[in-house]
């Protein structure tokens, strides 16, 4: 089976601080990959190159089959790999339909001047988006109005729309609270089950870690410090006190 | 429905108003052109940017009928307004591939710097440009009329009348489409829009090719109306009218635009009658006030937060 994603020696320092240290990663289709490190030891740089926002300095991004090194975002994009971000990123004086709505147009790559949003997409599809990520009582309201919980979903539900090959999702439960986390993290699964599309999380919790990934990469100082199933990376030791704290 | 009624109101009260008192109509017919142009400016603010160089392209759609005019005498005056109005199209997709580059302050400042060199290119080619006199624009015959002062007076007005009812309606439904709300997406969050595989640029300069266009449009009408045209047409002075009528009438609606401009030529006329020699005063106070307890400007009066709601205009 040939990789989904995959990266070979991927390197980017900023001045003398080694951000990807010579990165040789690969994912399958169908996996979800949880992303765990501390603060600063690469996770979003190695996501901000693999989606285009950073030029590696050395080494190559292949996607899908082909090289997408260097390209910029929105072409990354097109070629079916979205993400969702940390903070969520929405049109904020837009309703939630519109948002969706935009990113269902934007799907179909044809923004008309004249035909109203609505007619850019199917009202069914936008009306599934809205069931599966719980938002359809709040359809109208404008996204400034939703709390942040409900922000992260709608930013996923974004990206879903556009039908993506691989998501991947920079803390999606960063700022959602304790209690509320489990439902966000089973809302996205299922989500990405229906849609079958592959997943990256970048993750601190460990719990989450454990219940929803089928695969678990360590970070430390730019480099993968451990990759496999999430039994045996969160019990290696190595990871246990450098990345865990434990 | 609502919109449609105000816009029936509209066609029937400013023809029965200049009807009913003559020297009303140049007025008129100048509320309708700042209209046109505020309503260019008040596409790009709905992109959060806002140009203070947007003369110029009312500047060069009068320049390119006065042209033609010398031309082709015989042309009819709406050709002449249609090959203007193509004149700053072009201009707007030349300049606009450039600008739109460029966000926030320096977007505008751009604009504006582009535009002074017009004006001056302009001042100083006085051979083909008349210099600071300009170039005078004789009366036209309309849809094949040849009309004498004052019945050609009420046609200009008919036409701009009906153009900007177009014009209207036509803006009101690119912001609900879906080029129009990305236009919308690019003041909120233009990151997120190129995440969506959007070009946020190419929206963006649609966007300003529309709005060069209801500028060009403005330009060719009021040169048709004032039978001249001057550099003074695209001075930044000119542009900062056009902002001001647009914060006036608030980026709401499209209709917010010509009621601004109505107000504002209103305003200037009775101002000046007033207190002849600082008219701006009264004008900046007014400003201030809208600003203060008007943010959305005069068409956030109409429909409070009506916006999400569908149908025509």
């Amino acid at each position: 089976m040939t990789a989904l994603l995959q990266t070979s020696d991927l390197t980017l320092a900023f001045g003398g601080l080694v951000v990807a240290n010579g990165i040789n990663f690969s994912l399958d289709q169908g996996e979800r990959l949880a992303v765990i490190g501390q603060n600063g030891a690469g996770k979003t740089t190695f996501i901000n190159i693999c989606t285009g926002l950073l030029k590696p300095g050395k080494g190559t991004v292949t996607f899908a089959g082909s090289d997408i090194t260097g390209l910029s975002p929105r072409k990354i994009v097109r070629r079916g790999m979205a993400r969702s971000f940390q903070l969520p990123q929405l049109f904020l004086e837009q309703t939630v339909r519109e948002c969706l709505e935009l990113s269902a147009g934007a799907r179909a790559g044809r923004l008309s001047s004249w035909s109203p949003l609505a007619f850019a997409s199917k009202g069914k599809e936008i009306d599934r988006m809205l069931d599966l990520t719980g938002l359809r009582d709040r359809q109208h309201e404008r996204c400034i109005n939703l709390p942040e919980g409900q922000r992260k979903l709608l930013d996923v539900g974004m990206s879903l729309m556009l039908e993506p090959k691989l998501l991947i999702l920079d803390e999606p439960t960063s700022g959602v609270s304790t209690e509320e986390k489990y439902g966000v993290m089973g809302i996205l699964m299922r989500a990405l089950d229906e849609q079958n599309v592959t997943a990256i999380f970048v993750e601190h919790d460990v719990d989450i870690v454990k219940r929803y990934a089928t695969r678990v990469a360590a970070w430390i100082s730019g480099a993968i410090a451990a990759d496999g199933s999430p039994g045996d990376v969160l019990a290696n030791p190595l990871i246990q006190r450098e990345v865990l704290g434990e | 429905m609502r919109s449609v009624l105000f816009g029936a109101a509209a066609a029937v009260a400013i023809p029965g108003i200049a009807l009913a008192f003559p020297w009303l109509k140049i007025p008129l017919i100048l509320s309708l052109c700042y209209g046109l142009a505020a309503l260019g400016i008040v596409v790009l603010l709905k992109a959060g940017q806002i140009s203070f160089g947007h003369g110029m392209y009312a500047c060069i759609s009068g320049y390119a009928v006065a042209f033609v005019s010398k031309r082709f005498p015989e042309m009819d005056g709406v050709f002449q307004i249609a090959l203007g109005t193509l004149a700053s199209v072009f201009a707007g997709m030349l300049i606009g591939a450039f600008v739109v580059r460029y966000r926030d302050i320096f977007f505008g400042m751009l604009n504006l710097a582009i535009s002074m060199v017009l004006f001056t290119v302009l001042g100083k080619f006085y051979e083909y440009t008349g210099g600071t006199d300009g170039v005078r624009i004789n009366r036209p015959a309309l849809l094949g009329f040849d009309l004498s002062r004052d019945p050609y007076e009420i046609a200009l007005l008919a036409l701009v009348l009906a153009l900007s009812l177009i014009a209207t309606f036509g803006v009101q439904r690119y912001f609900r489409s879906s080029a129009g709300q990305a236009l919308a997406a690019i003041k909120t969050n233009e990151t997120r829009l190129e995440y969506l595989g959007v070009n946020a640029k190419k929206v963006l300069w649609k966007g300003y090719v529309l709005s060069a266009s209801l500028c060009g449009l403005s330009g060719a009408l009021f040169g048709l109306s004032q039978g001249l045209v001057t550099p003074e047409l695209g001075y930044w002075l000119r542009s900062g009218e056009f902002v001001f009528i647009a914060i006036l009438g608030g980026a709401g609606h499209a209709a917010g635009a010509f009621v601004g401009a109505l107000l504002y030529e209103f305003l200037k006329m009775y101002a000046a009658a007033l207190v002849s020699g600082s008219w701006q005063l009264i004008l900046g106070a007014i400003l201030i006030v809208i600003i203060y307890f008007l943010p959305k400007g005069l068409s956030g009066l109409f429909g409070k937060r009506k916006d999400d709601e569908g149908g025509a205009v």
